[in-house]
């Protein structure tokens, strides 16, 4: 039995309002609308997918949680840092490369045709039954049809493929399946999710889903939802990708992280991203 | 009494309480009182509230202030919210159940996010790496996120913020 005498619970749970109290202002931006360039607005809050089961009142995107600044900055393409990556990605799209020589361009034309709602779907179970990234489809296609080397996991060329063909489905729906053949990986990426990992014994909830709105240090706790990768990260100065982020996270558990590309963080993108059903695909984002 | 008696007095009680200072209790071997409250000093050595500021404060230690508020370190930037305040803690608290908070809070607390400052055991952790380097952790150096006096030298410090 333990002994916590009646005061001691009293002033915990003053503590305890003085923490809520304390949180409302620290929640996501409460107005704030995200609208691309004066005229494409995404979706930056919603009602949780059903799956979700009242974990967490409504899901917002992680560009509410940011300074007004770094909001700015996605609002126009020519501000956003991560647009350069884009551009990149759209030239590497028309540009033969490999034994076969041939482009990207060259077997799926126009990516503004044929890549749009590719990016809202992803990570996606193959022909094969095999869950996929968008990685995996793209150096599936180098390897297989281009006869070209595959790109090594958030390099620079591969995030900005990622980031050319994400935009293609920017303002939409984040549309990827959980049933059917999903259903294991789903299930597995959602056991990681609220798995505790490392010498600190965190979870990706013990952060994103418990205490989102709090602070560590100067960090704004967000939901930590993807729809916004590969998203440019201030602190690294550079696009990074979903499991780059992963592995960080990981990490700063004092964990023995999973490598980018691995299975594991296969399955937990597709969780993370079934958290994300309800906004839309900003592919590419600004954050801190 | 002559001065060679006197040294030699010295010397040996300087040698018992270097003794008393190496004899620090692990963490299997920690005596909790009603699960959640340890009674005896984990080194012998009285904890300096000084040094205990530090590990509050030090992003490589303790790093405490990560996550929790202290409006007696007014100067100290960018103080967390996810834990209660230190703001009045050593009078919610007995010096002997802050010390089973900082070395394991969630005996106090089941669920707490807060990480366990004393346990060397990495067979209580999934996958623990080496410190935050995403690698695998090294069965030579695994060790306590804090040392035994760093946890007196925080308690030390904890049982002065008696002010709400």
């Amino acid at each position: 039995m333990k002994t916590l005498t009646l005061s001691k619970l009293l002033a915990s749970a003053a503590m305890c309002a003085v923490a809520l109290s304390g949180a409302a202002t620290a929640q996501p931006h409460p107005d704030a609308e995200l609208i691309i360039e004066g005229e494409l607005q995404l979706k930056v809050r919603s009602e949780p997918a059903a799956h979700m089961d009242g974990a967490v009142p409504e899901i917002y995107s992680g560009w509410l949680f940011r300074a007004d600044e770094t909001r700015a900055l996605q609002m126009d393409d020519f501000e956003n840092p991560a647009m350069l990556g884009v551009e990149d990605g759209e030239a590497m799209w028309n540009t033969a490369e490999g034994a076969a020589g041939q482009s990207c361009a060259d077997c799926h034309g126009d990516a503004a045709e044929s890549m749009k709602g590719v990016r809202a779907a992803m990570p996606k179970v193959n022909a094969d039954g095999v869950l996929w990234s968008t990685e995996d489809y793209i150096n599936n296609c180098r390897t297989e049809r281009m006869e070209a080397d595959a790109l090594k996991w958030n390099s620079g060329p591969l995030n900005n493929m990622v980031a050319y063909i994400s935009v293609q489905s920017r303002g939409m729906p984040v549309a990827v399946q959980i049933d059917g053949e999903a259903e294991p990986y789903w299930e597995r990426g959602k056991e990681m999710y609220y798995t505790r990992y490392g010498q600190l014994e965190l979870s990706c909830a013990s952060c994103h889903e418990e205490n989102y709105g709090m602070n560590i240090r100067a960090d704004h706790l967000s939901q930590g939802q993807i729809n916004g990768f590969p998203t440019y990260r201030l602190k690294q100065a550079k696009l990074i990708s979903t499991h780059n982020r992963f592995r960080g996270c990981i990490r700063d558990t004092r964990a023995e992280s999973f490598p980018m590309g691995s299975d594991e963080f296969r399955a937990l993108e597709l969780y993370v991203a079934s958290r994300g059903l309800g906004l839309d695909v900003e592919g590419v984002a600004v954050r801190n | 009494m002559n001065s060679r008696f006197i040294s030699a007095a010295l010397a040996t009680a300087m040698v018992v309480m270097g003794a008393s200072a190496s004899a620090e209790i692990k963490p299997a071997d920690v005596v909790w009182e009603d699960e959640i409250a340890i009674p005896a000093s984990l080194t012998g050595v009285p904890g300096d509230p000084a040094e205990g500021m530090k590990v509050l404060t030090s992003r490589s230690l303790g790093n405490c202030v990560a996550c929790h508020e202290n409006s007696a370190m007014p100067d100290v930037p960018f103080q967390g919210n996810v834990g209660p305040t230190f703001d009045g803690v050593g009078a919610r608290w007995s010096e002997a159940e802050l010390r089973g908070i900082v070395a394991n809070a969630k005996n106090t607390f089941p669920g707490s996010v807060m990480p366990v400052f004393y346990n060397d055991d990495p067979a209580d952790y999934i996958r623990p790496g080496n410190a935050y380097t995403a690698k695998a952790y090294d069965p030579e150096t695994f060790s306590t996120l804090l040392t035994a006096q760093q946890i007196e030298d925080v308690v030390a410090y904890l049982t002065t913020l008696t002010e709400y």
